[in-house]
Parts: structure tokens; C-alpha cells; sequence
């Protein structure tokens, strides 16, 4: 009783919600909604070299976040950020943008770069980057629709040596030619 | 008895969501009851944007009302660039409120605020009154200019620009570098912290020199700051100042100034010392927007105003919310980034607090761009959350710092975090 009164003061305002001591701790919609000034609300990018993370599985957030954290994966912001939460925060901002539908963006892509990059997909990614890309076999990232400029950075990065290959993708993608793996990037940037 | 929440408060404001139907319909009825699930909103900015959108994406019951005296928003971020000749207009940097209304249902009143009554919970505006159940104040910096002598409000902005609210006086003050003579004198002054944007200042400063080095040869830009030091990634401006602008910048801490003369183009440092300029950028000290202090929102230190870490809740006037700039945030900078993450918190408080729910504690980042030059940026960043004890905002440790050196891929990152954050308050 003495609770629903209070909720009742609240609601009506006879109280100032200041005056009510008990929190809870921040959901997954607080922590994620933080980095939509970034990512776009609701993880949809409108920025091109910024990763929409709308649609991505949690697995993959959770992977990168943590790779983040302990400098495993390159950065400039994202590992002091990572720094910032724990664990139990990613696995909250994974599900939460699992959540999220797949954004499609509106991107300028050359037509024949991305039939090329289709042919060549099936055999050399599809069994990870599984749905054209739409999704991703256990923490591997989902592609379909994401900016061209964001995944033509990670690519360099993967070339570079800065960010480490999965062994499988090693051996995919170390035999193709740049035009072969900028045609397979057309092709993920035009998955809707 | 098992009435829930939302019905009682149905119940309670009388059938209030047929009210709200037609008051949709109409565009009035604002002077009039709220029927219990008004929200206002004022300033058209970084916060108040985001607040108006995400408490109708979060209960689309709830009516909200933004007020805005412009009809577009210019963002301060980025600003410099265009002082510093990369862009041609204010176009990339300009947002419209339109899509806020027709993809959430935010009502959007163009109209000057005039007053606030906390206790009868009115906000008085140039286009009548407007009743609301809370209201969230975004109203952004006003200038000290009583510290400056010789200062006039309305006429000195007009030939000694502070150009600290983007728009017509960010055009002035690029119009008056591009009037300037080769072999000229620019003086930035910069007021003690805190200020809107820590960094912005020694922004500006680099992209200034970046102009004189391209295009008035033998021109230089004093740099009078009433700080000690560079307040935010010193180390990296000093780095891209020597670097870019060695012989350019002539960089003075610790001089605060007291007066200025707009007639003489000069500024006066603690009454002793006179500088003279060809072209003068003063940015006065600052304090909350003037409605929050006409309202008496403001704390002991008379210039911003204290709320609650949790809800944004000012601790003086009760339903009044108060975000970005103007507020007290703890450790969090006075960046747009900040006002985004704030208006978020405050928007699921309000709406949990509506909707009789347990109250959700902050969590935030805050994640800011500077230009040394035209294809080199640097970011300062961190993730803030509530210390219970302390009862206030604090930096997560770990999660605060500065880029390791100048970058290009910082400033491409640097462009889509503006498309990102703008696409956000306006769509």
C-alpha cells in the first residue's frame, strides 16, 4: 500500500522523483542507447565508417567488445570505452542490438564489383558469413548492409597485419587478389 | 483492488488519452489541462532533441512538446572547420526538426520562452502559455559578460564576435578572417573552466593558424587564455601546433581578460595589459542559458544548475529536468555527446516515473572530436556512470583519454560521428 501511494506521488508529481534514494542498476536499453550517438539510434549507422551494429548477433558484440578491451583488436575509441563496462554490460549491449532489425543502408556500390563479389562468396565466406551475410556462424560478424568505407578500414587493418585473421579467413583471403576482396566487400555493403 | 498503474493515471487525468487524440488533431489546447502525460521540452539542441525523441520512442503515450525559438538547429561541433575554410556554408552542420514530428509525433512550438512557473508548472512563451506535468530544460550556455567591461550584450557580438552559438556569428567571425590583411593580428581570448566544450577553444585556435598559414601570409593569432593551460588534450595540441603552426600561434596562459574596447579593436588583461587585434574572437565567460537562471534553477555558484546524478531532476525546482550544458553533470565535460547521453537518461526517468517504474541509473559517454588540420583529428573519450556514495556523476576509471597522437583515421572517424549524432536529434 504505502508503495503504490508513493508511485502514485510520483506519477502526479507531489514528490520530486529526486526523492526516491533506490536505483536500478543501468538495463540494457541505457547502456545502449549510449552508443547510438555513434552508431545510430538503435545501432543504425548513418555515418560510412562507422559499423551499424543493429542486427549483429550478440556473440560477435560480445567477441569484439572483449577484444576491444584487452587491445586484441585495433582501435582508436572503442578500447577505452570497452574499458568502461563489464562483461555482464556487454552481454546486456549484445542482446540489445540482437534485438535490433538489420539496417539497411543506402550506399552507392558498383554493380558489377558486386556480382563478382556474389560468385565469389558462396565458396570462400558463406560458411561463416552465413545468409549472404546476414548473419554469422557463432561469434562471427554480420556484413549484410554495412557501410563500404567501415568494412574497406577493417580489411585494411586484416591486409596490415593490425587486426588478426581467424585462421580459416586467413586462408580464404591470403590468396585472393585486393580486387577479388574489394568485390566481396561490394557485395556485403549491397546485402538488404 | 488490482487497478494498474497506467489505468489509475487514466483514471486520474479523466480519460486523458482521448484528450491527447484531440488535441493532436488541432495543434492547441497547450495552455490547457495536460491530461497527467505532458512532457516540454525546451531547446532544439543536442539534449532537448534527444530527450523529445526518445520519451516518444520509449512511450508513445506520453505528449511531448518541444520548444525551440529557431526554426533549424546549427551544431557548435564542427563549427571551427568551418571558421578554418573547410566548408563552404553551414549546410552539413544545419538540422531540421520536421522528421521529429513526423516520425515520433513530437510537437514542435516555435516560440521564445519567456518565464517559467515552477509551482503551477506553466512555461510562458512568446506564443502563449504552455502547461506541462515535467518539463526538461535544454537550454545551453549564456555569456558573463558583466565580468567584461566595456561589454555590451547586443552591440559587441556585432563587431568582436564570440561566435559560441553556431550560426550567424560563426559566419561573422570567418567573414572577418577572410576581410583580414596579410601580416595581421588575430587575439582569441578564452574564459576560465568551466565552458561549453573544453576543447573547442584550442580547436578553433588550430584551425585559424591552418587559415592564416593557407591564405594570409605573415598573420598570426594570439591565444589569450585565463587558464593556466590548455584545458582538454593539451599534449596533442601542443604537438600539432608545433608541428602545423610553429611562428603562427602565439600561445599565452594564464591571461584573463577584463575589458575590451570594440572601437579600438583591443582587450584589456587584468586592467594592466593591452592587446590589439585585427580581428578579435572574445568568448566571455559562461553560465547556464538564461531561462534556467530567470527560473532560479541555478545553484550557489549562480551560474549552473544542480540536479540529481540519476534523473536530471533539478534539486531545486521539483518536474524540472535539466540536461546538456546548463547542468551540473559531475565529471562529464560539457559536450554535445554528454547533453545526448544525459537527455537519454533523463527521457527513460521521466517516462519510467510516468509510468510508475522503478527509476534506472545513468550510464554515459562521452566521445569528442578536435581538428589540428585539415586531415588530422583527435578525440578525448570516456564512460560516466552514478557514484551512490558520492551521489553524483563520475568517470568509469579506465575509460577516460586522449588519443595516443594526431590521425587521419581519427578524422574520418571524427566525420561520421557528426552524420551519426545530427541523423540522430533529427530523424
Amino acid at each position: 500500500m504505502t508503495m503504490k501511494w508513493r508511485g502514485w506521488a510520483l506519477a502526479t508529481g507531489a514528490l520530486a522523483i529526486s526523492a526516491m534514494a533506490q536505483a536500478a542498476p543501468p538495463t540494457a536499453a541505457m547502456l545502449s542507447n549510449a552508443c547510438a550517438g555513434c552508431h545510430g539510434t538503435n545501432g543504425g549507422s548513418a555515418g560510412p565508417s562507422m559499423p551499424s551494429l543493429a542486427g549483429q548477433s550478440k556473440e560477435a558484440i560480445v567477441d569484439a567488445m572483449k577484444k576491444f578491451k584487452s587491445g586484441a583488436r585495433p582501435t582508436t575509441v572503442m578500447g577505452r570505452l570497452a574499458k568502461g563496462f563489464s562483461d555482464a554490460d556487454f552481454v546486456a549491449m549484445g542482446e540489445y542490438f540482437s534485438k535490433q532489425k538489420l539496417h539497411a543502408t543506402n550506399q552507392t556500390l558498383d554493380k558489377a564489383k558486386i556480382a563478382k563479389g556474389a560468385s565469389l562468396q558462396e565458396t570462400n565466406c558463406g560458411r561463416c558469413h552465413i545468409e549472404d551475410g546476414k548473419e554469422g556462424k557463432d561469434d562471427t560478424p554480420a556484413m549484410a548492409s554495412q557501410w563500404l568505407p567501415y568494412l574497406q578500414i577493417q580489411m585494411a587493418d586484416y591486409l596490415s597485419g593490425k587486426r588478426k585473421m581467424p585462421e580459416k579467413m586467413e586462408e580464404k583471403v591470403k590468396p585472393m587478389s585486393k580486387q577479388d576482396l574489394d568485390a566481396l566487400l561490394h557485395f556485403y555493403a549491397s546485402v538488404k | 483492488m488490482t487497478l494498474d498503474r497506467r489505468n489509475f493515471i487514466k483514471l486520474l487525468g479523466g480519460a486523458s488519452s482521448l484528450a491527447l487524440a484531440a488535441c493532436a488533431g488541432t495543434g492547441g489546447g497547450l495552455s490547457g489541462p495536460t491530461g497527467g502525460r505532458r512532457v516540454v521540452v525546451v531547446g532544439g539542441g543536442y539534449g532537448g532533441t534527444i530527450a523529445a525523441k526518445y520519451i516518444r520512442m520509449m512511450d508513445s503515450s506520453i505528449e511531448v512538446v518541444l520548444i525551440e525559438r529557431n526554426d533549424h538547429f546549427v551544431s557548435c561541433p564542427f563549427s571551427n572547420l568551418y571558421i578554418g575554410g573547410l566548408m563552404k556554408d553551414l549546410s552539413p552542420l544545419t538540422i531540421k526538426y520536421d522528421k521529429l514530428t513526423t516520425n515520433h509525433g513530437v510537437k514542435v512550438l516555435q516560440a521564445e520562452v519567456t518565464g517559467i512557473d515552477a509551482a503551477k508548472k506553466i512555461v510562458m512563451t512568446s506564443s502563449g502559455e504552455v502547461t506541462y506535468d515535467r518539463l526538461v530544460l535544454s537550454p545551453g550556455i549564456d555569456f558573463r559578460t558583466e565580468e567584461i567591461k566595456g561589454y555590451d550584450a547586443k552591440s559587441t557580438p556585432e563587431t568582436i564576435p564570440h561566435a559560441w552559438k553556431a550560426g550567424p556569428q560563426t559566419v561573422l567571425l570567418r567573414k572577418q578572417l577572410e576581410a583580414m590583411p596579410a601580416g595581421g593580428t588575430v587575439v582569441l581570448s578564452i574564459p576560465l573552466a568551466p565552458f561549453r566544450c573544453p576543447p573547442g577553444p584550442y580547436e578553433r585556435t588550430s584551425m585559424i593558424a591552418m587559415f592564416l598559414k593557407q591564405h594570409k601570409p605573415k598573420s598570426k593569432i594570439i591565444v589569450l587564455d585565463a587558464n593556466p593551460d590548455i584545458v582538454s588534450k593539451a599534449g596533442l595540441f601542443k604537438k600539432g601546433w608545433k608541428k602545423h603552426y610553429e611562428g603562427i600561434i602565439d600561445y599565452r596562459p594564464a591571461k584573463k581578460v577584463t575589458e575590451v574596447n570594440a572601437g579600438k579593436k583591443m582587450v584589456t588583461i587584468e586592467g594592466i595589459e593591452d592587446v590589439k587585434g585585427d580581428v578579435i574572437n572574445l568568448i566571455p565567460p559562461q553560465r547556464a542559458g538564461h531561462i534556467a537562471v530567470a527560473a532560479g534553477l541555478v545553484g550557489a555558484d549562480k551560474n549552473w544548475c544542480p540536479v540529481n546524478p540519476t534523473t536530471f531532476e533539478s534539486t531545486i525546482h521539483k518536474g524540472i529536468h535539466v540536461i546538456g550544458d546548463a547542468c551540473v553533470a559531475g565529471a562529464m565535460p560539457k559536450s554535445g555527446y554528454s547533453a545526448n547521453s544525459e537527455a537519454k537518461a533523463c527521457a527513460t526517468n521521466i517516462v519510467n516515473t510516468m509510468n510508475g517504474k522503478e527509476l534506472v541509473d545513468f550510464s554515459g559517454i562521452n566521445t569528442c572530436y578536435s581538428f589540428l588540420s585539415a586531415k588530422e583529428a583527435v578525440e578525448v573519450t570516456g564512460v560516466y556512470k552514478v557514484d551512490k556514495a558520492k551521489n553524483a556523476i563520475i568517470a568509469v576509471p579506465g575509460s577516460v583519454g586522449v588519443s595516443p597522437d594526431l590521425s587521419e583515421i581519427e578524422a574520418i572517424y571524427a566525420e561520421s560521428w557528426l552524420k551519426n549524432i545530427l541523423t540522430e536529434m533529427s530523424t
